[in-house]
């Protein structure tokens, strides 16, 4: 039987506090939301904190509400069902109302929260398997061992970004509001995020991320697609995120788009983004721009689904995300 | 690290109280099983990934192998256990038997249990609100349609009606 390590549990009653214990004990610390990421990285021996701050007793983080000037924020701790059923995000973000409905299962959905799933550990083939699993491999660098088993030439990790909701977030700009013992701060979409399987947050480790705060409706729409092998369960081997912005004519004013499951982050399709502003989102327009985004999804072979097929489908699956977006 | 000491805590487990001593690091499954001896909720992969120790917190079905028992203190637990009324069978449980909607049984109370939470949200889901409700429970034996059919049976006489399954269902295609 699988089972978690021994570790001191706490439940701080502000986010200050989480700060604070996770601060006073360092690398011995990490927070848990839901739980559906951290405990089976537990019981695997990915991560092995002997101090668990759980900000469940955080008051606030569950709450949804409307800023004065038009945002939504979104506590860090409202789980993935209460969004994936929310009114408001149905009618006023659907795109990211879908990227929720399509996380994993509805079981973990009633137990997963969105705070927890735009920190979601990164994954990969090697590392994403039982402790006697990696220990066989003499285990890869992102975990215990030294060596990169995707590209074992390589200096850094490779484990991938395998959020859904993450690559729509980032596409939105939408801001995540971080706390700490130093205060508050926010910052915006991808500063959040970095190329790197091991290091893929900015922020520092005893920074709460408290709430999302969506950006105002009007003048824009996000789509999220996403590939995986069953309908359920899976983790996206592709998951493109798309917002599009458009003045009262239709012409293109700025377009984000954003490949999930193609790296170690939420990858931008530069030259796909380009190619849209200016234009209106013509059927030609949005093909040239799928086919576009070939060269940035660098899929390497270290999850579901062959490598280059998943790279073939990504112009398919960036044209189907920004027709979505029409 | 040296191991920590047992937590004396009260659950309330399908109505009743149970007071148990486990150590604070202990999931719900594991406290379930091998405390209190309600070995109803079953462990399959324990990450997650199979849903057959699913069990109600609080009316909502989430996955007892990542809840932390200590949790689940103050909160309504319901398991398995706690289905059947007085000496009869639910009715979920009725058709299940019936139809041979478990065959080796292993992931039957996972199942149960999110259905049974689906039909108190929903008394007459349609194929396809099944299908999503327990798109979190894997069963590798039946291929899913009976757990489907079992489940329209048990809504429809959980609404009265003297529903039976078809003749082709029990003894497939003549």
């Amino acid at each position: 039987m699988l089972r978690l390590p021994p570790f001191t549990y706490h439940r701080p009653k502000t986010a200050a506090e989480a700060a604070a214990l996770h601060k006073e004990h360092g690398k011995q610390a990490m927070f848990v939301a839901g739980g559906t990421d951290l405990y089976p990285n537990m019981k695997r021996r990915h991560q092995v904190p002997t101090h668990v701050v759980s900000l469940q007793d955080v008051p606030g983080l569950t709450a949804i509400e409307q800023l004065p000037d038009g945002r939504l924020a979104i506590g860090a701790m409202v789980s993935l069902t209460t969004l994936e059923k929310h009114l408001q995000l149905l009618r006023d973000y659907p795109g990211l109302a879908h990227a929720i409905a399509e996380i994993s299962t509805p079981l973990l959905r009633n137990m997963g929260t969105i705070g927890g799933n735009l920190l979601l550990d990164t994954r990969c083939t090697y590392y994403d398997q039982s402790h006697e699993w990696r220990e066989s491999i003499d285990f890869c660098m992102k975990k215990d061992g030294a060596i990169c088993w995707v590209a074992p030439g390589s200096p850094r990790c490779w484990a991938v970004q395998s959020s859904d909701s993450v690559p729509v977030v980032c596409a939105m700009e939408a801001e995540f509001e971080l706390v700490s013992t130093e205060g508050t701060r926010t910052v915006r979409g991808d500063a959040l995020y970095r190329d790197d399987g091991i290091e893929y947050l900015t922020k520092k480790p005893e920074e709460v991320l408290t709430r999302l705060i969506l950006p105002k409706t009007g003048g824009w729409k996000a789509s999220y697609l996403k590939l995986r092998r069953r309908d359920t369960y899976d983790f996206p081997v592709l998951g493109v995120g798309a917002c599009v912005w458009t003045d009262a004519g239709g012409v293109v004013t700025k377009a984000n788009i954003r490949l999930g499951g193609a790296g170690s982050y939420a990858i931008p399709a530069t030259e796909s983004e380009k190619l849209l502003v200016g234009n209106q989102l013509t059927d030609e327009l949005i093909a040239a721009a799928g086919t576009a985004a070939m060269k940035p999804a660098r899929t390497m072979d270290n999850t579901d689904l062959d490598v280059y097929w998943r790279r073939k489908v990504a112009p398919v699956f960036v044209a189907r995300a920004l027709a979505a977006c029409k | 690290m040296s191991e920590p000491n047992k937590v004396l805590e009260t659950f309330s487990v399908n109505g009743e109280p149970h007071e148990v001593a486990f150590l604070p690091h202990k999931t719900l499954l594991e406290v379930l099983r091998e405390e209190m001896g309600l070995t109803g909720t079953k462990h399959g992969c324990e990450l997650g990934e199979c849903g057959t120790c699913t069990v109600q917190i609080d009316g909502t079905p989430v996955l007892s192998c990542l809840v932390l028992a200590v949790d689940a203190v103050g909160k309504d637990v319901r398991t398995v256990e706690g289905m059947a009324c007085g000496s009869g069978l639910h009715p979920l449980q009725d058709v299940f038997a019936d139809l041979g909607a478990a065959q080796c049984g292993y992931c039957t109370p996972g199942v149960l249990m999110a259905a049974d939470a689906l039909l108190r949200d929903n008394n007459s889901p349609t194929r396809e609100e099944i299908k999503q409700c327990l798109a979190g429970n894997l069963c590798r034996c039946t291929g899913y349609l009976k757990i489907f059919e079992a489940v329209e049976i048990a809504a429809a006489r959980m609404r009265g009606e003297d529903a039976q399954p078809s003749e082709e269902s029990i003894y497939g295609a003549r």
